[in-house]
């Protein structure tokens, strides 16, 4: 029997975010860490509370190992997931399902990257298969615009379309002092950006900075009796269907449409149940591909949907609130930032709040649409 | 098969030939190379010469910094119904089309053999 989920046994009880966009002088490992205090200090716990270490540093395959010496705790449980930037979706799942089995009390989810100012390139141990590399295609940006030709081919999709997604973004970001890309964006500021692997320019890929993130999960029961307002995980599940772009099965389908239904299911919860949504947008195609998946639009159906400012602030549909991948922050794994906006959400503490957000959905993306994964958090009035 | 799938088929490809592997028991064709037939196990696997014709799927151009030329990259249906990534020589970066036929070539590349793809 697989699928079954402790539907809001676990709840986020404190989060935080540091150093979004420059953080200079800062390791990633120090920022992992600075983040993950702050997170415990969030839900009002000491260090020594922490009995399960979930980490995945973007430099670093032993992360855990070493964030664990670095905090100086001794985990029952420590996790180094390697799926990319929805390791942290999956980190949520498993998390919630030991904590809801007694296997531990208290996880801590945390991620820091300073791949911005160590050097200015997006900081990955991945690269194009054997296969792949000898075609030089850009890693991981030729993928994904891969996808967007064959969604264009089959749908109609235009690269304004695309633009619609970065504007969005552009939008969000403005409303958030954490955000580090601000200022006016058009669509055709977008549509004049450097061309670097058709039909995706340089403002269709995410942003290259710094950052952390950290949430703390523990019982929904003892989440109760923090400082903040405890945010259940109501569904959480992960999926993959190819690692190499070229062995992905349709271009246009992610495995988003298997990890999205079953966190639903889980959930007990439709598309239309969901208040707020935080997309993994590494380049602008992903949200499409997502908002479709994820069942908020027929497939195909994106790039029309995304039109005339529907995701973008005062549209029916609040997506990447924070200014997502593309506007706020992407130190490299962007998936934990996504959580964190959903559960401010849901707190009420958003730096653009959505008025009364009961279900907030933040779905991950890993390697080149091969890993994906989907977290349905709530308030506690929906468990 | 002597030698493990990924340096069998490597080896045929500097001698010019184009190969995949074909499950005896369900005929289904598999690429990139492996020990199994993926998703069943089934560890029957042939090796078939490839017809070398095939349908554009996908396609980027790929702009580097000037003074270096853009090229493309695409990804190729092969007939026998296994997909793979490869470019189209012969025509301008921006002319290759999803659709178009293309017909396999094996050239040398910094030393090593290169499937690529031209106009059918």
């Amino acid at each position: 029997m697989g699928g079954t989920f402790p539907r809001g046994d676990a709840a986020i009880a404190g989060l935080a975010t540091f150093g979004l966009g420059e953080a200079t002088g800062w390791s990633a490992i120090e920022l992992a860490a600075r983040a993950g205090l702050d997170a415990v200090a969030d839900a009002a716990m000491v260090l020594d509370d922490v009995d399960g270490l979930f980490v995945c540093l973007p430099d670093d395959m032993f992360g855990g190992l070493a964030l664990a010496e670095y905090l100086g705790i001794a985990p029952r449980y420590t996790d180094c997931n390697r799926t990319g930037g929805s390791a942290f979706m999956s980190h949520v799942a498993v998390a919630s399902v030991m904590l809801a089995a007694g296997y531990i009390d208290t996880a801590l989810i945390t991620y820091g990257s300073n791949q911005r100012t160590a050097g200015g390139k997006l900081t990955t141990p991945a690269k194009s298969s054997r296969y792949e590399a000898p075609y030089k295609p850009l890693f991981p940006i030729s993928a994904y615009a891969l996808a967007a030709s064959r969604h264009f081919h089959e749908y109609g999709t235009t690269r304004a379309q695309l633009a619609e997604v970065a504007v969005a973004a552009r939008g969000w970001a403005n409303g958030n002092p954490e955000a580090f890309a601000k200022g006016p964006l058009t669509i055709e500021d977008v549509l004049a950006g450097r061309m670097l692997s058709t039909p995706l320019t340089a403002k269709d890929c995410c942003l290259v900075t710094d950052g952390a993130a950290a949430v703390v999960l523990t019982r929904t029961n003892r989440a109760r009796n923090c400082p903040k307002p405890p945010v259940p995980v109501l569904g959480a599940a992960a999926a993959t269907w190819h690692h190499a772009i070229s062995q992905m099965p349709d271009l246009t389908t992610t495995a988003a449409a298997e990890s999205g239904a079953r966190a639903y299911a889980m959930a007990g919860v439709g598309p239309a149940d969901i208040d707020v949504v935080q997309l993994y947008d590494a380049f602008t195609i992903n949200t499409i591909l997502f908002l479709e998946d994820l069942g908020f639009c027929p497939k195909g159906e994106g790039g029309r949907f995304v039109e005339g400012g529907r995701i973008a602030p005062g549209g029916s549909l609040p997506v990447n609130t924070n200014g997502g991948g593309l506007s706020c922050c992407h130190p490299g794994m962007y998936g934990l930032f996504a959580i964190v906006e959903a559960a401010r959400q849901i707190r009420g503490e958003a730096a653009n709040p959505i008025e009364g957000v009961e279900v907030a959905l933040a779905h991950g993306n890993g390697g080149v649409l091969s890993s994906q994964a989907t977290v349905i958090l709530g308030s506690i009035a929906t468990v | 098969m002597s030698a493990q799938p990924e340096t069998h088929w490597r080896d045929a490809l500097a001698e010019g030939r184009l190969l995949l592997q074909r499950s005896r028991s369900s005929g289904a064709v598999v690429f990139p190379p492996r020990i199994m037939e993926p998703g069943t196990g089934e560890e029957d696997l042939e090796w078939i010469e490839a017809s070398g014709m095939g349908t554009v799927y996908a396609v980027t151009i790929v702009h580097p910094r000037p003074p270096a030329e853009p090229y493309n990259v695409v990804l190729v249906d092969l007939d026998e119904r296994v997909r793979l990534m490869s470019r189209v020589d012969g025509v301008a970066a921006d002319a290759v089309r999803i659709g178009a036929r293309v017909r396999a070539r094996i050239v040398e590349e910094e030393r090593q053999p290169l499937l690529v793809f031209e106009a059918a």
